[in-house]
């Protein structure tokens, strides 16, 4: 019971002083292993129903001929940060091979997976299933925004498009 | 364990809640320390799951050579930062990165023995840029990057031994000083010769060095050293605001003893504070008035791009000698062989803490000056003026315990002095050198610590005492038990003990900061672009294995969940092997490990987008396994791979492979 007593005397202490702690910032509950994200509101339901996932990216803009600069770019950061994990064909390795990506999601859902990762593992259904596919978490790999822009050209290279 | 209440117990239960809601309903200041103690201790550092603490307290590890890092108010450690010895934890010294770091003119040095953190300051206030720590055995000093919470720089101090009276720094972190605590045979050539140690008077001599820190970079270099008669210098303060330009240094063994100084050091009724000008050292330096003196010291440099440490044999100093340049260094008196020499947030008092004296006298620098102008020497020592003590003096402090050690000041006109003979901290008034409070230690405090207590900003509100005996405060762990430090509350009137938590090696000095102060601009990641490690790879389609002469170069990647390549024959005795790991994760708290059977040093761990090498040599033929040391994932158990080792002149090939099984053997 004393063990009670100077519980509840803690809480009434640490509410009346709130001294000698600070709050994290937001930004620690987006560590790999704990998930979790802010982006539950009604417009992040409603990218998520159409398939372009959670995260910044809502529209992407695709032209065509494919534009060769985001192509050459594209590919150096595969090099860098991908290809340990993903193969250009369809086999899987530790994640899914890139073969028919571009066919298979939107580019928004694409790009908002390589930016936004943790969040989409968290609450995508889609990539739910990929984590349970592949039973291993993908990293953060700290990718922009513009440099997840030009790894989706030359996915849409690696797809046979022109 | 009984768990049936009786009425008494659950009435009793109901009494002590009343009375603590009665209490805290009063609010965070108890009236009187006996509520204290009973009451709030526990919620002032109850830190709950998920939240931060309020401070960073930067601890000496003593003996370790390491420095440690701990939140306040809870006590929690938040890490052992590698400095003056090697750390199998990270690899730190073991790594071929990392070896330089530990390099001196004396080859390289695994272990020694940090006393004193002291943290960058701008304007004489705490800016969060640097820690820094003195090596006391091998003279040495370090520079600690707080974006990184890593050893960037590592000067030696050439005509010095025990470098104990550092690495304290002036009010723009311009010079960091480094003073002997032992002086010893300097001659003109900077040698330190071959003579009969009875020769102490002749021969003997002490040296107090100015390190310059690079403003932008923070790089060291030695500005000049003062080569001072053979005493030693113990600590070390700046002055600050009207004393800036300034620098006090506190000396003993003005017996100038070389044998028993236990007893042949404690004969005078008054050692010194040694008051330096360095503004009119650096006048003469820029005159040219000094002697260049050839010495060897090492200075190594980590560079973050490269992940690389390298170390420059240095061989030449500048010599300033107070005997022939004058108006630049001038002895205080002060009572029974000082320790602490502390300058007030104001610069207006140095406290002098003698450790066997019973008395502690301040000084005023406006006096020091008068006298200074006035000429109210009471002769010289060594060829060095010595102020008259009553000229100097504001005042004593008149029995405030026994064995003072060391002071900080909370910025509101207190100052809180550590006892080390009468195990307490006294709080007392600077102008009016009253004693207000005093609370015991357990047990026999040496250094304390005021959150930016000997900077212009104290940042106030507690008082942490590092102890140097524990005895029955914890659970025994055989002959050693943990060292300690206590948390004090001095928010109120009264100090009040909140906290007793365990430190390593043994902590000296200490110094603490907010946290907000760091935190925002915590390292997360290395960048993988921006990796200039000459052995990165890159992206897994540049990890491969070379081989030079009796040397095999495997660059290596590793990421969640596995090496490439994990697969390596065609190494042969009498190969070194050299594994240089590149982490190509790219999240925060990702590091991956690394070890193979047999290694003779240690294993690596390697931050997100940072290239580490482990050297191999093996020492027989077989198949040896290697693996990741630090849990990545789901499968970090399947973060492994094989490495054969075939005989001296077998014609097994060099290859290489990840993901392919072999179908058959060659």
């Amino acid at each position: 019971m004393k063990k009670i007593a100077i519980f509840l005397s803690l809480v009434i202490f640490l509410t009346s002083c709130g001294g000698g702690q600070v709050t994290p910032p937001p930004a620690t509950i987006e560590k790999t292993s704990g998930g979790g994200s802010n982006a539950t509101d009604a417009a992040a339901g409603n990218t998520v129903a159409a398939g372009k996932g959670i995260g910044q990216i809502t529209s992407v803009e695709l032209k065509t001929p494919l534009e060769q600069d985001r192509i050459g770019r594209g590919k150096s950061i595969y090099d860098m940060k991908c290809q340990a994990c993903h193969k250009l064909t369809d086999e899987r390795l530790v994640g899914p091979g890139w073969k028919d990506v571009t066919k298979r999601r939107k580019p928004e859902w694409i790009m908002n997976m390589v930016t936004n990762v943790d969040a989409m593992l968290e609450q995508d259904p889609e990539a739910q299933k990929l984590l349970e596919l592949c039973l291993t978490r993908m990293p953060n790999q700290n990718i922009s925004v513009g440099d997840a822009r030009d790894v989706l050209e030359f996915m849409r290279q690696n797809d046979g498009e022109k | 364990m009984k768990t049936s209440f009786s009425f008494k117990s659950w009435l009793a239960a109901i009494g002590i809640f009343v009375v603590v809601v009665a209490l805290s309903i009063n609010g965070c200041k108890p009236r009187n320390v006996a509520t204290a103690v009973q009451g709030d201790a526990a919620g002032k550092v109850y830190v709950a799951p998920g939240k931060y603490d309020e401070f960073y307290n930067f601890v000496s590890g003593g003996f370790s050579g390491q420095m440690s890092v701990y939140g306040l108010p809870s006590g929690r450690m938040l890490k052992v930062m590698p400095v003056f010895s090697v750390n199998p934890e990270s690899g730190y010294g073991y790594s071929e990165e990392s070896k330089p770091m530990l390099n001196t003119s004396h080859g390289f040095v695994p272990w020694d023995d940090l006393h004193h953190p002291e943290l960058s300051q701008t304007d004489g206030e705490v800016d969060g840029r640097w820690v820094f720590g003195n090596a006391n055995n091998t003279p040495r000093i370090a520079r600690i990057d707080l974006k990184t919470f890593r050893t960037a720089e590592i000067i030696e101090i050439p005509n010095s031994s025990g470098n104990h009276s550092s690495p304290f720094i002036t009010e723009n972190t311009e010079y960091v000083v480094a003073g002997t605590r032992f002086s010893y045979p300097i001659d003109d050539n900077g040698s330190n010769p071959d003579v009969s140690i009875n020769t102490y008077k002749d021969n003997f001599k002490g040296t107090v060095s100015f390190v310059s820190v690079d403003k932008a970079t923070g790089a060291m270099d030695i500005a000049f050293q003062i080569l001072l008669p053979g005493v030693n210098f113990d600590l070390a303060h700046s002055g600050k605001g009207p004393s800036s330009g300034w620098f006090f240094f506190s000396c003993y063994n003005t017996e100038q003893a070389y044998t028993l100084l236990e007893v042949n050091a404690s004969q005078k009724d008054k050692d010194f504070i040694m008051a330096v000008n360095w503004k009119k050292a650096e006048e003469y330096v820029k005159q040219g008035k000094g002697k260049k003196m050839s010495v060897r010291y090492a200075s190594n440099r980590y560079d973050e791009g490269t992940h690389t440490a390298t170390s420059t044999i240095k061989n030449q100093v500048l010599v300033l000698d107070p005997k022939e340049l004058a108006d630049m260094v001038y002895f205080i008196p002060c009572p029974k062989s000082p320790h602490g020499c502390d300058v007030d947030p104001t610069g207006q008092y140095i406290v002098g803490s003698g450790k066997l004296a019973a008395t502690i006298p301040v000084f005023s620098f406006a006096k020091i000056q008068t006298a200074i102008q006035g000429k109210d020497f009471d002769g010289d020592f060594a060829g060095i003026p010595v102020i008259k003590y009553e000229s100097a003096l504001h005042g004593e402090v008149k029995k405030p315990g026994l064995g003072p050690l060391h002071t900080e000041f909370d910025g509101k006109g207190n100052a809180y002095t550590s006892f080390f003979v009468s195990s307490e901290i006294v709080k007392w008034n600077i102008d009016k050198l009253e004693v207000l409070d005093r609370v015991p230690t357990y047990y026999s405090i040496g250094h304390l610590c005021v959150p930016g207590g000997d900077s212009k900003k104290p940042f106030g509100k507690y008082v942490i005492a590092y102890n140097k005996i524990t005895k029955d405060r914890y659970l025994p762990t055989g002959p050693e038990l943990t060292q300690s430090a206590q948390l004090y509350d001095i928010s109120g009137d009264k100090m009040q003990l909140l906290l007793d938590f365990p430190t390593i090696g043994e902590p000296h000095y200490a110094q603490a900061c907010p946290a907000e102060l760091l935190m925002k601009n915590s390292t997360k990641i290395y960048k993988i672009e921006e990796n200039r490690n000459a052995y990165a790879a890159k992206g897994e389609g540049q990890s491969k294995v070379e081989r030079k002469g009796k040397e095999v170069h495997v660059y290596m990647t590793s990421i969640r969940s596995h090496f490439s390549p994990d697969n390596i024959e065609g190494v042969k005795m009498g190969d070194d092997v050299y594994f240089h790991v590149t982490n190509l994760e790219q999240d925060w708290d990702v590091p991956h490990g690394f070890a193979i059977k047999g290694a003779n040093n240690a294993e690596l761990l390697i931050m997100p987008g940072e290239t580490q090498t482990l050297k191999w040599t093996p020492d027989r033929i077989g198949v040896f396994p290697l693996y990741c040391t630090d849990f990545c994932s789901a499968l970090h158990q399947e973060m492994q791979g094989y490495l054969r080792v075939s005989p001296a002149g077998s014609n097994v090939p060099l290859t290489f492979s990840m993901g392919k099984n072999s179908s058959k053997p060659e």
